[in-house]
């Protein structure tokens, strides 16, 4: 029985994969910040038939509180198949060009604090030399653009982070998946316009997730022709990238 | 993200704005602002109420669709509680493995837990177990201002009974709490019958429905002359043994609105005709998995798009008992004549068992359904014929799939309307509601 551990588990497409993992009959170790939204995470899960949910409630910006929880973690699943690192927060850029703070803040949310979270999951893999760690980063990350660059940039920090993390523990035996999500149709979006047909359900991109955690890919964009239009515009020319309005 | 919802027949043409509620904590947010900034409200499942019962009068809607979570479940007893927006679809993926299955359950099984209860639906077993609202044991009922009130035959009897059929006016439901019936198989034995006219229908339902769970007839509503009232009889019983699974057959998909209805006069006819020669003569017995059983329309996901951008309308009636052979010959000589008419049109035997709701569809009788391509002679010529055809057999039609009829027949054939008006929440108002209230 795989033992899942989600950072972020009240999130839409972590608890889309959740329910994925529920039918297979997963142990969880479930982390949130609202305690209430864990809760009905939780009996959603169990009515599903997953054999033991422990839930603990954690600001992930808190970084004191990471080695609490992972030691809890262990304590209740004395080891970690898959980690889930999944929670995150769409900033507002133009507030974030207005007032340094609040541009520090959110690097910090979907940034600094996920690197802390990660080094410190690091070691607990190298040290139990399995399980994959599978990290949710975003298409946005590739490439800066001027709607949401600090959010890429937090993004691009994260996902270069796990490319090197990948490397030290590909040495032990451990796996690190990123993972890429283009427009999802979650509360995180909701009230943005997105272009329709690009957007995907959370289940749609939970089922790519738990594919690609089995699969062991390294990084997954998903749905998968993000691959495509990252290429694309990955291609785009500097001085060109810099004239679009994107 | 957010883009515009319409009803499953897309007439009227009203897109609403879903305020996407993913939290129950998100309702009473959500309604808040909405009545604030606009007045009312109304919530609003998965969209496949066909008229406008589902459209609120300020085209802002609670999009409950989010609160699809089970809370629990006691599978020794077979109930389970759920939230809302939850499908039925996604109910019984998780229950039938374990050997429950829906008490009741309609044509399609995208609605939403709440919507069911809403339009308290039907289904091919009325005859034995009435309606959805039959099986509800208590349900979370959030309204303006006020803490959620559990709602049951006991706890707050009156605003049960309002809400069940109460087309989401008497307050957001966020939970419910249902029974199950226990199955051993998640097939289907069926056993399938041509009948040659109207008054073979009511033959073959007075002999077989009491012996089957469940019972329908299709009817080939184009047919004229002696043909008229042609049709097939199918009736079915849970398996006594065999797979328990709620594996989704293969699905095709409308992937665009064409501009234009794909269901005319001439496409209706080779259908029906081919329908109708599809099935044997003779009385034949076999094994169906459930999903093509009760939803065969569902093989077509966003099968309403055949109907082109103008949409379609369907028209359900219920005649009761005495008046049914009569007023049902007296509707399909009339729509076979207008030459328009549905694929799929529905007869079906509703049972005598009383709905706990105030405002419930079904009477002890037989209910029609047809959907028609929306046209403009609909409404002039074609219902108005039709409309004096069921209230001359004191008959009425389901709002859940109502865009046209009067207030007039709404409140002479649901006379307790106003106990439901009474009860309704200030903060949630619908086109429906307006339209057939006002007098």
């Amino acid at each position: 029985m795989k033992r899942v551990m989600i950072v972020g588990a009240t999130s839409a497409i972590a608890a889309a994969c959740a329910r994925r993992w529920a039918a297979q009959g997963c142990e969880f170790f479930l982390v949130a910040r609202n305690a209430e939204k864990l809760e009905r995470i939780a009996h959603d899960l169990r009515v599903r038939g997953v054999g033991e949910v422990t839930l603990h409630t954690m600001d992930a910006t808190d970084l004191k509180a990471h080695p609490t929880m992972l030691k809890r973690c262990i304590d209740t699943m004395q080891r970690i198949d898959v980690a889930l690192v999944a929670y995150g927060t769409l900033p507002d850029q133009y507030a974030c060009e207005r007032d340094v703070s609040t541009a520090v803040q959110e690097f910090n949310n979907n940034g600094v604090s996920v690197i802390a979270l990660l080094s410190l999951l690091a070691n607990r893999f190298e040290a139990q030399a399995h399980g994959t760690l599978a990290v949710i980063s975003s298409v946005a990350g590739d490439r800066g653009r001027p709607s949401n660059y600090l959010y890429g940039a937090a993004k691009a920090a994260v996902s270069a982070f796990c490319e090197g993390l990948r490397g030290r523990l590909f040495r032990v035996g451990a796996h690190v998946i990123t993972i890429k999500p283009g427009f999802v149709d979650s509360p995180m979006t909701a009230g943005l316009k997105l272009p329709r047909l690009l957007v995907a359900t959370p289940d749609q991109v939970a089922r790519r997730i738990v594919s690609a955690i089995e699969r062991r890919v390294c990084t997954q964009y998903t749905p998968g022709y993000w691959a495509l239009i990252i290429l694309i515009i990955k291609s785009i020319p500097q001085p060109i990238f810099k004239r679009l309005k994107l | 993200m957010s883009r515009a919802l319409h009803s499953w027949g897309c007439y009227p043409y009203a897109p609403q704005t879903g305020h996407v509620c993913h939290w129950q904590s998100d309702v009473a947010a959500h309604a808040g602002n909405i009545v604030r900034l606009r007045g009312s409200t109304l919530p609003y499942g998965n969209g496949r109420s066909y008229g406008d019962s589902c459209l609120a009068f300020t085209s802002q809607v609670l999009h409950m669709r989010g609160l699809d979570r089970f809370i629990q479940a006691d599978w020794v007893n077979g109930l389970v509680c759920v939230e809302a927006g939850i499908t039925l679809a996604e109910i019984f993926a998780i229950t039938l493995p374990r050997g429950w299955f829906l008490p009741v359950t309609p044509g399609t099984q995208f609605v939403t837990c709440g919507g069911a209860i809403a339009n308290d639906v039907h289904g091919k077993n009325h005859h034995r177990r009435g309606t959805f609202g039959a099986h509800v044991l208590r349900f979370g009922l959030m309204r303006h201002g006020v803490e959620t009130v559990i709602c049951s035959r006991d706890e707050h009897p009156d605003l049960f009974a309002a809400t069940i059929g109460g087309l989401g006016l008497t307050g957001v439901i966020v939970w419910a709490e249902i029974r199950l019936i226990p199955v051993r198989s998640s097939q289907i034995e069926r056993t399938v019958m041509r009948f040659g006219e109207l008054a073979e229908f009511f033959a073959l339902s007075a002999e077989r429905d009491a012996h089957h769970e469940y019972s329908v007839a299709w009817i080939d509503c184009l047919a004229k002359g002696r043909r008229r009232g042609r049709g097939v009889f199918i009736v079915g019983d849970h398996a006594q043994e065999g797979e328990l699974t709620a594996a989704v057959p293969s699905r095709w998909y409308m992937p665009a609105t064409p501009p234009f209805s794909m269901v005319n006069e001439l496409s209706l006819r080779v259908f029906n005709e081919g329908y109708w020669r599809a099935h044997p003569a003779r009385r034949t017995r076999d094994r169906i998995g459930m999903q093509p059983f009760f939803y065969p329309l569902d093989r077509i996901l966003h099968w309403n798009r055949i109907y082109g951008r103008r949409g379609f309308q369907q028209y359900q009636c219920v005649i009761p008992e005495g008046a049914a052979k009569d007023a049902l010959g007296e509707l399909l000589r009339v729509i076979a004549d207008s030459g328009q008419g549905s694929f799929l049109s529905v007869l079906k035997r509703c049972g005598e068992i009383v709905s706990p709701g105030l405002l419930s569809f079904p009477l002890p009788g037989v209910s029609l359904a047809l959907d028609f391509p929306h046209n403009a002679r609909l409404e002039l010529e074609l219902f108005p014929r039709l409309d004096a055809i069921v209230r001359a057999g004191g008959g009425r039609l389901y709002p859940a799939k109502d865009a046209h009829m009067s207030g007039k027949d709404f409140r002479c054939s649901y006379p307790r309307w106003e106990q439901l008006e009474a009860l309704r929440d200030p903060a949630l108002m619908s086109r429906f509601w307006k339209r057939v209230t006002a007098v």
